[in-house]
């Protein structure tokens, strides 16, 4: 379970250019849960994304996980209860290492790291087997550099790597936005099979409402640093991007950004 | 145009300007951190190896004080970038100023000389073959030793967390890497194989000099560089390989130079001829894809 409370993330404070991006978000994930979030540009859900992860530290609040305190604890402390896949393709992989060294990274997220072969031949099996369910034939490819894989099949083997360990929640920032429509939909589905299979606790980000409803257990969305709304269960089932939409003008003022209505 | 004195002369400070290629290897390609260092943890080694032998320590024992210099001047750059955030051009530079006094300081003065007593390469004087080709061999083998452990280090899950870092610092940390602890660990072996080459240089010279270091971080990167342009870099080993092959056609190249009556080239031009190396050596490979972008 993962808990964040009354988070405030502030960029720049004190200056200027001051940007108080998230204003006291309170949100709690059970065990289990896929929650999707939506919001407009500069709502704040990279921000409490990257917060949860350790990147961006907290102003005032907490998160915790499982009921212990990570608020103070740096990325790669938090890495492995908490793994990701980035919106970047090119950022959740090493381009100059092999699929199998980046398999083989990943592999030891949740542990220390020793001086013994990374690239283990007990591993080569399991990676060959998940590789396999990808259908993209990486599997034969194992001793290929990463930098030649297109994006679509960099961001398959980010979400591969994410998921080989487990973990207590799993963060995914638009991962698939920056990938063709076929393309997207293959790594959207990929993700679903994952998290199903896994029952993996998942925090997802999406830019497209259709998707936030249609995806997951629960739907919140980020207005200006705040959760503008939170829905789940049956209500969740039924509504439409429209319900979405209105529901959230009845307790705020107009969205003004297309962006979020297209998709 | 090389005799045989010359060539085996150039063979054996290529071999020992190739444990500074491959610390440079370290620093610029596998951490993407630009080190300046070298330029003062290359006479660090000398001076500290020279003052230890003259003081009557064991020339091994001595040799090994000087790489835990090196690694120590190390991670005080890889600190000052990591823990102070000092930009790491900057960081390096720091700590390269600070070694000209340091050095200074361990040799109390501008240079010691090891006339006369043991150092680590005294047993090869008195072999059946001169020493000029003894010394090559000895350094050949430190050499293939050195970059044996660095290939199967680089393959280690520490060593490959190393590579992660350097070349995407964002990735490595969600995958739980210490990114800082890494670059303090990388600079520090870096910098204590740039200082094991000033030791061997200062022994096989004869003599350690406070000057010594100046130019070593362009000849390190001229040898990774060349190198690069001449080997595929498709494997760790071939990479790591290249460094050296690169190192050792410097000093043949530089030899040549050097030697042949019709160039009229003299000893202090040296620097200007690694310098447009250097620079032909990182533009050829874009020449060479351009004029195979053109012919397509």
């Amino acid at each position: 379970m993962i808990a964040v409370d009354d988070l405030h993330i502030m960029f720049n404070w004190g200056t200027p250019l001051e940007n108080h991006a998230l204003k006291g978000v309170s949100l709690t994930i059970p065990k289990g849960q896929f929650v999707t979030v939506i919001g407009s540009n500069g709502a704040g859900k990279s921000t409490l994304l990257n917060a949860i992860a350790g990147e961006t530290p907290c102003h005032k609040g907490s998160i915790s996980l499982d009921g212990n305190d990570i608020s103070s604890l740096p990325v790669h402390k938090r890495a492995p209860q908490i793994a990701r896949v980035f919106q970047d393709p090119l950022m959740g992989t090493c381009e100059d290492l092999t699929i199998e060294e980046n398999l083989a990274l990943a592999q030891a997220r949740t542990k220390r790291r020793s001086l013994t072969r990374a690239a283990k031949s007990e591993y080569q099996e399991r990676f060959m087997d998940k590789l396999k369910t990808l259908q993209l034939g990486l599997e034969l490819r194992l001793n290929d550099k990463v930098g030649l894989l297109s994006g679509g099949q960099r961001q398959a083997v980010s979400l591969l790597m994410a998921s080989l360990n487990p973990m207590k929640l799993l963060l995914l920032d638009e991962h698939t936005a920056a990938l063709d429509p076929k393309t997207a939909q293959f790594i959207l589905d990929l993700t679903e099979q994952i998290v199903d299979e896994q029952q993996l606790t998942a925090l997802m980000v999406t830019h497209s409402m259709k998707q936030a409803l249609s995806i997951g257990d629960r739907t919140i969305m980020l207005h200006q640093g705040n959760i503008a709304l939170d829905v789940d269960g049956e209500h969740r089932k039924s509504m439409t991007t429209n319900d979405l939409l209105e529901q959230f003008q009845k307790n705020h003022e107009q969205i003004d950004d297309d962006a979020l209505l297209l998709g | 145009m090389l005799n045989s004195f010359a060539f085996f002369g150039a063979i054996e400070t290529g071999f020992i300007y190739g444990l500074v290629a491959l610390g440079v290897f370290i620093s610029f390609r596998i951490l993407d951190f630009p080190d300046l260092t070298v330029d003062g943890s290359f006479p660090l080694g000398a001076a500290v190896s020279a003052t230890m032998i003259v003081a009557g320590i064991n020339p091994l024992i001595a040799t090994f004080c000087a790489c835990i210099a090196g690694a120590a001047a190390g991670l005080v750059t890889a600190w000052l970038n990591v823990r102070l955030k000092i930009l790491h051009l900057l960081a390096s530079i720091l700590t390269m100023i600070a070694l000209y006094s340091i050095n200074l300081r361990v040799m109390d003065g501008p240079n010691k000389a090891l006339l006369g007593v043991e150092t680590l390469l005294s047993p090869l004087d008195n072999l059946s073959i001169p020493y000029y080709i003894a010394y090559p061999i000895a350094f050949g083998i430190v050499i293939l030793l050195v970059v044996a452990a660095l290939v199967w280090f680089l393959k280690t899950e520490v060593g490959l967390a190393m590579r992660a870092t350097g070349s995407n610092e964002r990735m490595a940390k969600a995958n739980g890497i210490n990114t800082g602890r890494m670059v303090l660990m990388g600079m520090a072996l870096s910098n204590a194989l740039v200082a094991l080459a000033g030791a061997l240089f200062a022994q096989s010279q004869g003599s350690a000099d406070v000057t010594m270091g100046v130019g070593v971080i362009v000849i390190g990167l001229a040898s990774v560089i060349g190198g690069e342009a001449l080997l595929p870099k498709r494997t760790l080993l071939m990479w790591i390989s290249a460094c050296i092959l690169g190192s050792l056609l410097y000093r043949l190249v530089v030899a040549v130079a050097l030697n042949g009556e019709v160039l009229g080239l003299k000893a202090q031009d040296l620097n200007l001829i690694t310098a447009i190396l250097v620079t032909v050596a990182i533009v050829a490979p874009n020449w060479r894809s351009y004029f195979k972008g053109s012919r397509a």
